[in-house]
């Protein structure tokens, strides 16, 4: 059984399960900007003590689900989200929801996502598909990462939704049940309430590990890392650092494009010329972070080791907070 | 990022697939193209799977000299540290580290080595003999 699902690839993984979801019920305006920005999914955080795959804990996007849940909720969709602990509970779920024609987003895994080629099968739980379809014994999956859709066995599709470790699935299944027609009116709103909330928390946030403050508190970290950690171990964790921000899944210099493109996207539902202003700073934050990791590169690749590459590395963070502290101010400040 | 600035480089994505970036064209205006890869990346990547391999190659050495059980072995092997092992087996971390010890190793029962042996996707044959040099 298959049921007729569009795939359309995406930069990130929720970003595009959420919008396959809502177009697949109907909802055509809504692009993978425009989900990213209404789900207020920009973000930074640094968890000082805790290590993920022995380096920083770094992450540009929100908790997982987040998105899929804000952007629903901001057009008035009901959604289904549901954990499980039985396995077998699991499965028998997300048959049903195949046999009523409803494809279905999965939080999974990726470490054993089989389809994926080897060199990115780490221990991360966050990523996101749609099963679309059942044929026999293997699913059909659309990853939206990916250009094209392809399959996946039933016992493989269990493990992946059964990972465990940090963020663990749980089998986690989520789809959009019911709406009503989707207005321009209440897609404004939802920009504007993805803005307030993107913007607030990144400036306004009184904690130093969350948002322009946590880029801060990153390029402090760095000065010292060649002095604790020595350089090798010091370019690994920069080496996370830019995995986190430009591996793919993520959109690429930490996100800060897809949200340029959102701002734009924004301007004609919003009129609003300052959002085609920031949406330009934001495209020049996205190449600053770009240049960053080009020197973080020279690094890890060991062609610069000295203290005063990684001052430089540093300085490069702190000039990006600022240039985001303008920008989000900028919007925070935007009397709607 | 400008449309034809987006990096092309080859990456070990190219036989899996292209991916989505989002930059500006001519006019200013956003829009989507695919890139095979990013050699900065790749680097990230690279060195990434460098440390890794080391891991392993050095739990390997431990293994042999008998300062370690198989079970840090298989462990580096998969990219797992004690909090993943603890979450998939359900052995408490101090558990796992004290399973670490050879001679603690060699006096586990069979159902606990079923259940290393399930989550490192061996059999318990493979997990108990394993031979370093020969892995």
């Amino acid at each position: 059984m298959q049921l007729n699902f569009q795939h359309i690839q995406a930069a990130h993984c929720e970003n595009g399960v959420t919008t396959n979801l809502l177009q697949h019920m109907g909802i055509h305006q809504i692009t993978e900007p425009l989900a990213f920005g209404i789900g207020a999914g920009i973000f930074y955080i640094h968890i000082p003590f805790l290590k993920i795959s022995g380096g920083p804990a770094i992450s540009f996007r929100t908790m997982p689900g987040q998105i899929f849940t804000r952007t629903c909720s901001a057009l008035g969709v009901k959604i289904e989200r549901k954990t499980f602990s039985s396995k077998e509970k699991a499965q028998q779920f997300l048959d049903d929801c195949l046999a009523k024609g409803q494809p279905a987003g999965c939080q999974v895994g990726v470490y054993h996502l089989t389809y994926f080629p080897k060199e990115f099968r780490f221990h991360f739980n966050a990523h996101n598909l749609v099963v679309y379809g059942k044929e026999g014994d293997s699913y059909m999956i659309s990853d939206p990462v990916m250009e094209t859709v392809t399959t996946i066995s039933a016992h493989d599709l269990e493990r992946v939704r059964f990972a465990k470790g940090a963020l663990a699935p749980n089998g986690q299944i989520y789809f959009p049940k019911t709406s009503e027609p989707v207005s321009e009116e209440r897609i404004r709103k939802g920009i504007i309430k993805g803005i307030k909330h993107a913007s607030w928390f990144m400036t306004e946030t009184p904690v130093p590990i969350l948002g322009v403050a946590g880029i801060r508190f990153t390029a402090g970290r760095i000065k010292t890392w060649r002095e604790s950690l020595g350089a090798r171990r010091g370019g690994l964790y920069l080496a996370q650092l830019v995995r986190m921000g430009e591996e793919i899944g993520t959109g690429g210099a930490g996100f800060r494009f897809v949200y340029a493109a959102f701002l734009q996207q924004a301007h004609a539902f919003v009129k609003r010329d300052e959002l085609l202003e920031i949406s330009k700073q934001f495209t020049a934050i996205g190449d600053l972070w770009r240049a960053s990791s080009v020197q973080a590169s020279g690094i890890y690749k060991g062609r610069m080791t000295e203290q005063q590459d990684f001052n430089v590395m540093g300085d490069m963070l702190l000039n990006i907070a600022d240039k985001e502290k303008a920008a989000f101010k900028a919007l925070y400040k935007i009397k709607w | 990022m400008k449309k034809d600035e987006i990096p092309q480089d080859p990456s070990p994505l190219d036989k899996f697939t292209k991916e989505v970036c989002y930059a500006v064209d001519d006019k200013g205006e956003y829009t989507t193209a695919l890139s095979r890869g990013w050699q900065v990346k790749a680097d990230a990547l690279g060195i990434t799977w460098e440390e890794a391999q080391a891991r392993t190659a050095n739990a390997r050495e431990k293994v042999k000299n008998g300062e370690a059980s198989p079970i840090l072995f298989f462990m580096e092997l998969n990219m797992m540290d004690l909090p993943i092992v603890a979450a998939y087996t359900g052995f408490w971390q101090w558990t796992i580290k004290r399973h670490l010890k050879p001679d603690v190793f060699k006096n586990l029962s069979e159902k606990k080595l079923q259940k290393y042996a399930e989550v490192f996707d061996v059999s318990v044959e493979e997990l108990k003999n394993t031979n370093p040099n020969a892995a």
